[in-house]
Protein backbone atom coordinates (compact mmCIF):
# COMPACT_ATOMS: atom_id res chain seq x y z
CA UNK A 1 0.00 0.00 0.00
CA UNK A 2 1.29 3.46 -0.81
CA UNK A 3 0.15 6.28 1.41
CA UNK A 4 -0.68 9.10 -0.95
CA UNK A 5 -2.14 11.36 1.70
CA UNK A 6 0.65 10.70 4.16
CA UNK A 7 -1.95 8.94 6.24
CA UNK A 8 -0.25 6.10 8.01
CA UNK A 9 -2.73 3.73 9.57
CA UNK A 10 -1.60 0.17 10.07
CA UNK A 11 -2.75 -2.77 12.19
CA UNK A 12 -1.42 -2.70 15.76
CA UNK A 13 -0.04 -6.22 15.43
CA UNK A 14 2.81 -5.02 13.19
CA UNK A 15 4.03 -2.65 15.88
CA UNK A 16 3.93 -5.26 18.63
CA UNK A 17 5.88 -7.70 16.46
CA UNK A 18 8.59 -5.15 15.69
CA UNK A 19 8.67 -4.01 19.30
CA UNK A 20 9.27 -7.58 20.43
CA UNK A 21 11.91 -8.12 17.74
CA UNK A 22 13.79 -5.00 18.84
CA UNK A 23 13.90 -6.32 22.40
CA UNK A 24 15.19 -9.70 21.25
CA UNK A 25 17.82 -8.16 18.95
CA UNK A 26 18.99 -5.82 21.73
CA UNK A 27 19.28 -8.80 24.07
CA UNK A 28 21.38 -10.57 21.41
CA UNK A 29 23.66 -7.51 21.05
CA UNK A 30 24.14 -7.43 24.79
CA UNK A 31 24.84 -11.17 24.83
CA UNK A 32 27.70 -10.61 22.35
CA UNK A 33 29.43 -8.53 25.01
CA UNK A 34 28.27 -10.60 28.00
CA UNK A 35 29.73 -13.83 26.58
CA UNK A 36 32.97 -12.05 25.56
CA UNK A 37 32.83 -13.00 21.88
CA UNK A 38 35.93 -11.59 20.17
CA UNK A 39 37.39 -10.81 16.76
CA UNK A 40 35.49 -11.09 13.50
CA UNK A 41 32.62 -13.06 15.04
CA UNK A 42 32.01 -10.21 17.51
CA UNK A 43 32.15 -7.46 14.89
CA UNK A 44 29.96 -9.37 12.42
CA UNK A 45 27.29 -10.05 15.03
CA UNK A 46 27.35 -6.44 16.33
CA UNK A 47 26.87 -5.10 12.79
CA UNK A 48 24.21 -7.68 11.93
CA UNK A 49 22.05 -6.90 14.97
CA UNK A 50 22.66 -3.16 14.53
CA UNK A 51 21.50 -3.11 10.90
CA UNK A 52 18.49 -5.32 11.65
CA UNK A 53 17.39 -3.01 14.48
CA UNK A 54 17.99 0.14 12.42
CA UNK A 55 16.11 -1.39 9.48
CA UNK A 56 13.04 -2.30 11.53
CA UNK A 57 12.93 1.13 13.21
CA UNK A 58 13.16 3.01 9.90
CA UNK A 59 10.91 0.69 7.87
CA UNK A 60 8.09 0.07 10.36
CA UNK A 61 8.22 2.57 13.24
CA UNK A 62 9.10 5.48 10.94
CA UNK A 63 6.73 4.14 8.24
CA UNK A 64 9.39 4.28 5.52
CA UNK A 65 8.19 0.96 4.08
CA UNK A 66 4.88 2.60 3.16
CA UNK A 67 6.23 5.91 1.86
CA UNK A 68 6.57 6.81 -1.81
CA UNK A 69 9.76 5.77 -3.56
CA UNK A 70 10.77 9.42 -4.24
CA UNK A 71 10.91 10.12 -0.49
CA UNK A 72 12.69 6.84 0.24
CA UNK A 73 15.40 7.67 -2.31
CA UNK A 74 15.72 11.29 -1.14
CA UNK A 75 16.37 10.18 2.44
CA UNK A 76 18.22 6.88 2.12
CA UNK A 77 20.57 7.49 -0.83
CA UNK A 78 22.53 10.58 0.43
CA UNK A 79 23.86 8.77 3.54
CA UNK A 80 25.63 6.36 1.17
CA UNK A 81 28.24 9.12 0.71
CA UNK A 82 29.20 8.39 4.29
CA UNK A 83 30.64 5.06 3.18
CA UNK A 84 33.28 6.94 1.17
CA UNK A 85 33.95 9.22 4.16
CA UNK A 86 34.32 6.20 6.47
CA UNK A 87 36.70 4.55 4.02
CA UNK A 88 38.84 7.68 3.68
CA UNK A 89 39.08 8.26 7.42
CA UNK A 90 39.90 4.61 8.10
CA UNK A 91 42.84 4.80 5.66
CA UNK A 92 43.89 8.15 7.16
CA UNK A 93 43.65 6.72 10.69
CA UNK A 94 45.88 3.75 9.85
CA UNK A 95 48.36 6.12 8.20
CA UNK A 96 48.53 8.38 11.28
CA UNK A 97 48.96 5.38 13.56
CA UNK A 98 51.82 4.14 11.40
CA UNK A 99 53.41 7.60 11.46
CA UNK A 100 53.14 7.72 15.24
CA UNK A 101 54.68 4.27 15.61
CA UNK A 102 57.58 5.16 13.32
CA UNK A 103 58.21 8.60 14.84
CA UNK A 104 57.48 7.96 18.53
CA UNK A 105 57.61 4.18 18.87
CA UNK A 106 54.99 2.03 20.60
CA UNK A 107 53.11 3.46 23.57
CA UNK A 108 54.92 3.03 26.90
CA UNK A 109 54.09 0.12 29.23
CA UNK A 110 51.58 -1.80 27.16
CA UNK A 111 52.37 -2.64 23.55
CA UNK A 112 49.15 -3.59 21.85
CA UNK A 113 47.85 -3.80 18.35
CA UNK A 114 44.29 -3.78 19.65
CA UNK A 115 42.62 -0.47 19.04
CA UNK B 1 23.50 47.15 -30.36
CA UNK B 2 22.27 48.99 -27.33
CA UNK B 3 18.83 47.83 -28.25
CA UNK B 4 20.06 44.23 -28.34
CA UNK B 5 21.68 44.26 -24.91
CA UNK B 6 18.55 45.81 -23.44
CA UNK B 7 16.47 43.03 -24.88
CA UNK B 8 18.95 40.50 -23.52
CA UNK B 9 18.68 41.96 -20.02
CA UNK B 10 14.92 41.86 -20.22
CA UNK B 11 15.10 38.23 -21.26
CA UNK B 12 17.30 37.32 -18.30
CA UNK B 13 14.99 39.18 -15.95
CA UNK B 14 12.01 37.36 -17.37
CA UNK B 15 13.86 34.06 -17.03
CA UNK B 16 14.70 34.76 -13.40
CA UNK B 17 11.10 35.67 -12.77
CA UNK B 18 10.06 32.32 -14.15
CA UNK B 19 12.58 30.44 -12.03
CA UNK B 20 11.42 32.32 -8.95
CA UNK B 21 7.80 31.55 -9.72
CA UNK B 22 8.63 27.89 -10.15
CA UNK B 23 10.45 27.83 -6.84
CA UNK B 24 7.69 29.48 -4.84
CA UNK B 25 4.62 28.09 -6.60
CA UNK B 26 2.30 25.80 -4.75
CA UNK B 27 3.80 22.51 -5.74
CA UNK B 28 3.83 19.43 -3.62
CA UNK B 29 6.75 17.04 -3.76
CA UNK B 30 6.92 13.54 -2.29
CA UNK B 31 3.12 13.57 -1.86
CA UNK B 32 3.43 13.83 1.91
CA UNK B 33 2.47 16.68 4.25
CA UNK B 34 5.18 19.36 4.12
CA UNK B 35 5.82 19.04 7.86
CA UNK B 36 6.71 15.41 7.41
CA UNK B 37 8.98 16.03 4.41
CA UNK B 38 10.78 18.78 6.35
CA UNK B 39 11.21 16.57 9.40
CA UNK B 40 12.74 13.87 7.21
CA UNK B 41 15.14 16.37 5.66
CA UNK B 42 16.10 17.64 9.13
CA UNK B 43 16.71 14.06 10.24
CA UNK B 44 18.86 13.49 7.15
CA UNK B 45 21.04 16.47 8.13
CA UNK B 46 21.17 15.19 11.71
CA UNK B 47 22.32 11.83 10.34
CA UNK B 48 25.34 13.57 8.86
CA UNK B 49 26.13 15.37 12.14
CA UNK B 50 26.02 12.16 14.18
CA UNK B 51 28.01 10.39 11.46
CA UNK B 52 30.71 13.05 11.73
CA UNK B 53 30.97 12.39 15.47
CA UNK B 54 31.09 8.62 15.03
CA UNK B 55 33.59 8.84 12.17
CA UNK B 56 35.90 11.14 14.15
CA UNK B 57 35.62 8.66 17.03
CA UNK B 58 36.65 5.91 14.59
CA UNK B 59 39.64 7.96 13.36
CA UNK B 60 41.00 8.70 16.83
CA UNK B 61 40.47 5.12 17.93
CA UNK B 62 42.33 3.75 14.90
CA UNK B 63 45.17 6.28 15.03
CA UNK B 64 46.02 6.12 18.74
CA UNK B 65 48.92 3.87 19.75
CA UNK B 66 47.63 3.63 23.33
CA UNK B 67 45.12 0.81 24.03
CA UNK B 68 41.49 1.91 24.05
CA UNK B 69 39.73 1.51 27.44
CA UNK B 70 37.50 -1.59 27.47
CA UNK B 71 33.92 -0.21 27.50
CA UNK B 72 32.65 -3.53 28.85
CA UNK B 73 34.65 -2.91 32.05
CA UNK B 74 34.39 0.89 32.15
CA UNK B 75 30.59 0.74 32.07
CA UNK B 76 30.22 -2.26 34.37
CA UNK B 77 28.08 -1.76 37.45
CA UNK B 78 27.94 -3.74 40.67
CA UNK B 79 24.72 -4.34 42.59
CA UNK B 80 26.41 -5.67 45.73
CA UNK B 81 27.99 -8.67 43.96
CA UNK B 82 30.42 -8.97 41.05
CA UNK B 83 30.25 -6.11 38.54
CA UNK B 84 27.94 -6.88 35.60
CA UNK B 85 29.42 -5.69 32.27
CA UNK B 86 27.61 -2.83 30.47
CA UNK B 87 24.47 -3.39 32.55
CA UNK B 88 23.44 0.27 32.86
CA UNK B 89 23.84 0.76 29.10
CA UNK B 90 21.75 -2.36 28.45
CA UNK B 91 18.97 -1.02 30.71
CA UNK B 92 19.15 2.38 28.97
CA UNK B 93 18.83 0.62 25.61
CA UNK B 94 15.73 -1.24 26.76
CA UNK B 95 14.20 1.94 28.19
CA UNK B 96 14.69 3.72 24.86
CA UNK B 97 13.25 0.82 22.84
CA UNK B 98 10.24 0.66 25.14
CA UNK B 99 9.70 4.39 24.56
CA UNK B 100 9.95 3.87 20.81
CA UNK B 101 7.20 1.25 21.04
CA UNK B 102 4.88 3.48 23.06
CA UNK B 103 5.51 6.29 20.55
CA UNK B 104 4.65 4.07 17.56
CA UNK B 105 1.38 3.14 19.29
CA UNK B 106 0.68 6.81 20.12
CA UNK B 107 0.89 7.69 16.40
CA UNK B 108 -1.53 4.88 15.60
CA UNK B 109 -4.05 5.94 18.25
CA UNK B 110 -3.67 9.56 17.12
CA UNK B 111 -4.91 8.59 13.65
CA UNK B 112 -7.75 6.69 15.31
CA UNK B 113 -8.66 10.03 16.98
CA UNK B 114 -8.41 8.39 20.37
CA UNK B 115 -7.10 11.42 22.21
CA UNK B 116 -7.01 9.92 25.69
CA UNK B 117 -4.86 6.91 24.75
CA UNK B 118 -2.63 9.07 22.52
CA UNK B 119 -1.90 11.49 25.36
CA UNK B 120 -1.24 8.65 27.79
CA UNK B 121 1.14 6.89 25.38
CA UNK B 122 2.99 10.12 24.58
CA UNK B 123 3.30 10.94 28.28
CA UNK B 124 4.71 7.45 28.84
CA UNK B 125 7.18 8.03 25.99
CA UNK B 126 8.30 11.37 27.44
CA UNK B 127 8.60 9.82 30.91
CA UNK B 128 10.79 6.99 29.58
CA UNK B 129 12.89 9.56 27.71
CA UNK B 130 13.37 11.55 30.92
CA UNK B 131 14.33 8.29 32.68
CA UNK B 132 16.95 7.68 29.99
CA UNK B 133 18.43 11.17 30.49
CA UNK B 134 18.44 10.61 34.25
CA UNK B 135 20.38 7.36 33.86
CA UNK B 136 22.78 9.12 31.53
CA UNK B 137 23.35 11.84 34.15
CA UNK B 138 24.14 9.07 36.65
CA UNK B 139 26.56 7.47 34.18
CA UNK B 140 28.35 10.77 33.49
CA UNK B 141 28.63 11.54 37.23
CA UNK B 142 30.08 8.10 37.93
CA UNK B 143 32.62 8.45 35.13
CA UNK B 144 33.68 12.00 35.98
CA UNK B 145 33.67 11.84 39.78
CA UNK B 146 34.56 8.22 40.56
CA UNK B 147 36.70 7.21 37.60
CA UNK B 148 38.34 10.52 36.70
CA UNK B 149 37.42 10.50 33.00
CA UNK B 150 38.09 13.89 31.38
CA UNK B 151 37.83 15.04 27.75
CA UNK B 152 41.64 15.27 27.67
CA UNK B 153 42.52 12.04 29.47
CA UNK B 154 41.58 9.19 31.76
CA UNK B 155 43.33 6.59 33.91
CA UNK B 156 42.16 3.62 31.78
CA UNK B 157 43.88 4.16 28.43
CA UNK B 158 43.76 6.29 25.30
CA UNK B 159 43.21 9.99 26.10
CA UNK B 160 40.71 10.39 23.24
CA UNK B 161 38.19 8.12 25.03
CA UNK B 162 36.76 10.94 27.15
CA UNK B 163 36.41 13.44 24.32
CA UNK B 164 34.62 10.90 22.11
CA UNK B 165 32.38 9.73 24.94
CA UNK B 166 31.26 13.17 26.15
CA UNK B 167 30.78 14.49 22.64
CA UNK B 168 28.75 11.56 21.29
CA UNK B 169 26.61 10.67 24.30
CA UNK B 170 26.26 14.36 25.24
CA UNK B 171 24.90 15.30 21.83
CA UNK B 172 22.57 12.32 21.88
CA UNK B 173 21.40 13.13 25.41
CA UNK B 174 20.66 16.68 24.27
CA UNK B 175 18.50 15.25 21.48
CA UNK B 176 16.60 13.07 23.96
CA UNK B 177 16.04 16.05 26.28
CA UNK B 178 14.77 18.18 23.39
CA UNK B 179 12.54 15.24 22.36
CA UNK B 180 11.01 15.03 25.85
CA UNK B 181 10.07 18.73 25.67
CA UNK B 182 8.80 18.38 22.07
CA UNK B 183 6.65 15.34 22.93
CA UNK B 184 5.27 17.03 26.04
CA UNK B 185 4.14 20.04 24.01
CA UNK B 186 2.51 17.90 21.29
CA UNK B 187 0.85 15.69 23.93
CA UNK B 188 -0.49 18.78 25.68
CA UNK B 189 -1.91 20.07 22.40
CA UNK B 190 -3.56 16.73 21.62
CA UNK B 191 -5.11 16.67 25.09
CA UNK B 192 -6.32 20.26 25.02
CA UNK B 193 -7.96 19.82 21.62
CA UNK B 194 -5.59 22.24 19.84
CA UNK B 195 -5.49 20.09 16.68
CA UNK B 196 -9.28 19.79 16.65
CA UNK B 197 -9.65 23.56 16.84
CA UNK B 198 -6.80 24.64 14.55
CA UNK B 199 -6.01 21.70 12.25
CA UNK B 200 -9.47 20.28 11.56
CA UNK B 201 -8.70 17.26 13.70
CA UNK B 202 -5.53 16.38 11.80
CA UNK B 203 -3.11 14.50 14.03
CA UNK B 204 -0.16 14.20 11.64
CA UNK B 205 1.92 16.32 14.05
CA UNK B 206 1.94 13.29 16.34
CA UNK B 207 3.50 11.23 13.55
CA UNK B 208 6.07 13.96 12.81
CA UNK B 209 7.05 14.12 16.51
CA UNK B 210 7.20 10.32 16.38
CA UNK B 211 9.68 10.45 13.48
CA UNK B 212 12.01 12.59 15.59
CA UNK B 213 11.67 10.26 18.56
CA UNK B 214 12.35 7.09 16.54
CA UNK B 215 15.40 8.81 15.04
CA UNK B 216 16.79 9.41 18.54
CA UNK B 217 16.33 5.70 19.21
CA UNK B 218 17.94 4.90 15.85
CA UNK B 219 21.04 6.95 16.67
CA UNK B 220 21.31 5.12 19.97
CA UNK B 221 21.37 1.80 18.09
CA UNK B 222 24.52 2.98 16.29
CA UNK B 223 26.13 4.49 19.40
CA UNK B 224 25.43 1.28 21.33
CA UNK B 225 27.03 -0.83 18.59
CA UNK B 226 30.07 1.32 17.81
CA UNK B 227 30.92 2.99 21.11
CA UNK B 228 29.82 0.51 23.77
CA UNK B 229 30.09 -2.89 22.08
CA UNK B 230 32.97 -2.52 19.59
Amino acid sequence: MTATEGHQQHPLGVYFWVWGLLFVLSAFSYAVDYYHLQGYLRWTLILLFMFLKAGFIVAIFMHMAWERLALIYAILVPPLCLLVFIGLMAIEGEYIELGRLIAFGPAPEIISTHH
Amino acid sequence: MNQNSLAGTAEILAGNQGALQDAVSDKQIFQVPWGKAMMWIFLLSDTFIFSCFLISYMSVRISTTVPWPNPSEVFALSFGGDPIPLILIAIMTFVLITSSGTMALAVNFGYRKNKKVTVLLMAATAFLGATFVGMQAFEWTKLIVDEGVRPWGNPMGAAQFGASFFMITGFHGMHVSAGVIYLSIVAWRVGSGYYDRHKNGNYETVEIAGLYWHFVDLVWVFIFAFFYLW
